[in-house]
């Protein structure tokens, strides 16, 4: 049977090529943006490099003060995490860190745009970076304020070219020089927490970290014994927030999460929206809109065909097809229709991934087609089927036999 | 075989209604070979479509082989259709993207049968119309004769105990024609096939068992 019906529905395709074209670019190209979009939110959300531990690890990315008429939101300063973050029990070790910020440095002559961050020394401890040469500073480098840097390894060919090691070379930043102890291997611009192109001692920060304010720069990572203490460790988090003092009269109420990677990388910063809901809102609606017009052109294009079936259809029914047996048929020529399309749809993104990649956009971020990606492609290949069948096919279903056998 | 009560079917629209069939009674017998005929417009179609349980009666009963019919369900009527009667239609209803074998088996599909089966039972209903050689060819590489040979093919592939034909030749050449009404008569005879053939051929009805006339909706003959 389904032999027949994928005869048919080839059949069919080359009946009209126009109309299968029309449908089938429509089909491809819709899948090609969403595999594409797949692989970049699989890649963003999937790849740990360097946060190899993150299963068991939390991320505090924001402090929320509101009072009356008054909210400051954002990351955290040294102190708060210092001084509270690293007094919770549970965690077996907290990294604290800045986010990146941008300086440029010239070296002969030439301008380069670097990227550099702050970091404690446990924060090497909590990820890990592969170091293609040299180490990390120690805590005692880290305590004694000394003017040191881990660079990654494009940083370390922009700035010093083709050459064999850098460890013991001078790098300059921000109009001071760091010696360079180690070299780490590159992190995509979209692991905006572990991204950087310098990394530095907080000590040597130029800003006052000392200052006792909540608010700053800074992020705090904790990591735990093992997975099943992360329910524990958040809820001390949680508890120890509730129990600081309001920096000021201005605010009321604090709001502080210590949240797994993916609610924390989405965070709004606002206590009433969940980022994780307002992403995955975002990308549902977008993915709804973007697949309603070739869905809809599918389903129009299906109602026209089957109008052309009529006989066909009209036959069948007369020699013992039943109606759920012509919408299940015809369902499955749409499927049909869907993966070729899909295919196509697959061929396209590894091209346009391709291209991604060569062109560099996005800086060390490269896109692939896995499993996963292939999975979800499938699954939209189906859906899409399903979604732009069943209406034709039940309007098919409904036709009178003899009404469909006149119709030439 | 086949028994019909009162049958009445009346076509209605949001202003006009039209009487196409007015008390019909017939009883057709296993294995006869019935001829209905009548002007253009007299029911004939809608009478066989009846028979056929490809249209309700708006009155009346539809007995075949002793199994009343009105109770039926979609689904039912299907499967009913499909074990026990074959249709051939005046402009054949070939499906012209499937190959003369694909075609063949089509009512095969809607049974529990294996490809193998299938393909077995075509190839025999395609050598009893002399067309095994044209397996592999498309409907538009036929003429209409083959092609109405074709839908004969199918037809009784199933081996159905009733064959419904609705102006088999009409749109045949007379020689065609003949050869047409020549297999349907074989079928008749050797296989015992229940046949109803409406025509417009006063000459080929005379070959079958029985005439029954219809004017203007009703029986006269």
């Amino acid at each position: 049977m389904l032999k027949n019906y994928f005869k048919i529905a080839i059949a069919v395709l080359r009946r009209r090529k126009f109309f299968t074209f029309i449908s089938l670019f429509g089909i491809s190209f819709t899948l090609t943006i969403l595999l594409v979009l797949t692989a970049f939110i699989d890649k963003v959300v999937g790849d740990n490099y360097p946060d190899k531990k993150r299963d068991r690890s939390l991320y505090i990315t924001r402090l929320e003060e509101v009072g009356k008429g008054n909210m400051n939101s954002g990351e955290l300063s040294f102190y708060f995490l210092d001084h509270y973050a690293k007094s919770l029990k549970t965690p077996v070790k907290i990294a604290v860190c800045s986010g990146f910020s941008g300086t440029n440095t010239y070296i002969n002559n030439k301008k380069i745009a670097v990227n550099y961050k702050y970091t404690d020394a446990a924060y090497w401890d909590v990820l890990e970076y592969d170091f293609l040469e040299g180490k990390a500073f120690n805590s005692k480098q880290v305590d004694n304020a000394e003017k040191i840097a881990v660079i990654s390894e494009d940083m370390k060919s922009e700035y010093f070219g083709d050459v064999p090691s850098v460890i013991g070379k001078y790098i300059e930043a921000d109009n001071v020089k760091y010696r360079v102890c180690g070299v780490v291997k590159n992190v995509p611009i979209t692991s905006y927490m572990t991204y950087s192109d310098i990394y530095l001692p907080y000590t040597v920060s130029k800003g006052n970290y000392k200052d006792k304010t909540y608010r700053g720069r800074y992020i705090g990572i904790l990591l735990a014994q093992s997975k099943g203490d992360l329910p524990k460790m958040h809820d001390e988090y949680e508890q120890m927030v509730q129990r600081i003092p309001m920096e000021s009269k201005d605010f009321n109420k604090m709001y502080s999460h210590a949240d797994r990677y993916i609610a924390a990388y989405v965070d709004t910063g606002n206590e009433d929206l969940s980022g994780v809901v307002l992403v995955l809102t975002i990308i549902s609606v977008f993915v709804f809109l973007f697949m309603l017009l070739p869905t809809l052109n599918l389903v129009n294009i299906n109602i026209t065909r089957i109008m052309e079936r009529s006989s066909e259809i009209g036959v069948r029914k007369a020699f013992g097809a039943s109606s759920k047996t012509l919408v299940y048929q015809f369902i499955v020529e749409n499927i049909i229709l869907t993966l070729l399309g899909g295919l196509i749809g697959l061929i396209l993104s590894i091209i346009a991934i391709y291209i991604i990649n060569s062109a560099n956009l996005i800086a060390n971020l490269d896109l692939s087609v896995n499993f996963t990606v292939l999975f979800i492609g499938l699954l939209v290949c189906l859906f899409f089927g399903l979604l732009s069948g069943v209406y034709p096919a039940w309007r098919m279903s409904k036709l009178n036999v003899v009404t469909a056998l006149k119709a030439q | 075989m086949i028994r019909l009560q009162n049958i009445e079917k009346v076509y209605r629209t949001s202003t006009v209604e039209t009487l196409a069939l007015s008390s019909i009674n017939l009883d057709i017998a296993k294995g006869e070979f019935l001829s209905i005929m009548g002007p253009s417009g007299c029911g004939k179609s809608t009478l066989l479509n009846i028979m056929g349980l490809l249209d309700a009666p708006s009155k009346g009963n539809i007995n075949i082989d002793d199994q009343k019919t009105d109770h039926l369900s979609d689904k039912q009527l299907a499967a009913f259709r499909n074990k026990k009667l074959g249709f051939i239609f005046q402009s054949y209803h070939l499906i012209n993207d499937l190959q003369v074998l694909d075609n063949v088996e089509l009512p095969l599909l809607y049974r529990d049968s294996t490809a193998k089966e299938r393909r077995m039972l075509a190839t025999e209903a395609l050598e009893k119309v002399g067309l095994a050689n044209r397996i592999k060819h498309f409907p538009n590489q036929l003429s209409g004769g083959q092609k109405q040979r074709v839908a004969i093919a199918r037809a009784i592939v199933g081996r159905p105990e009733i064959i419904l034909a609705d102006e088999p030749t009409g749109n045949l050449d007379s020689a065609m024609g003949n050869e047409i009404l020549d297999i349907l008569l074989q079928l008749n005879q050797k296989d015992g096939t229940t046949i109803v053939m409406v025509t417009h051929d006063e000459n080929m009805a005379h070959k079958t068992h029985r005439l029954v006339r219809l004017f203007d909706g009703s029986q006269v003959q």
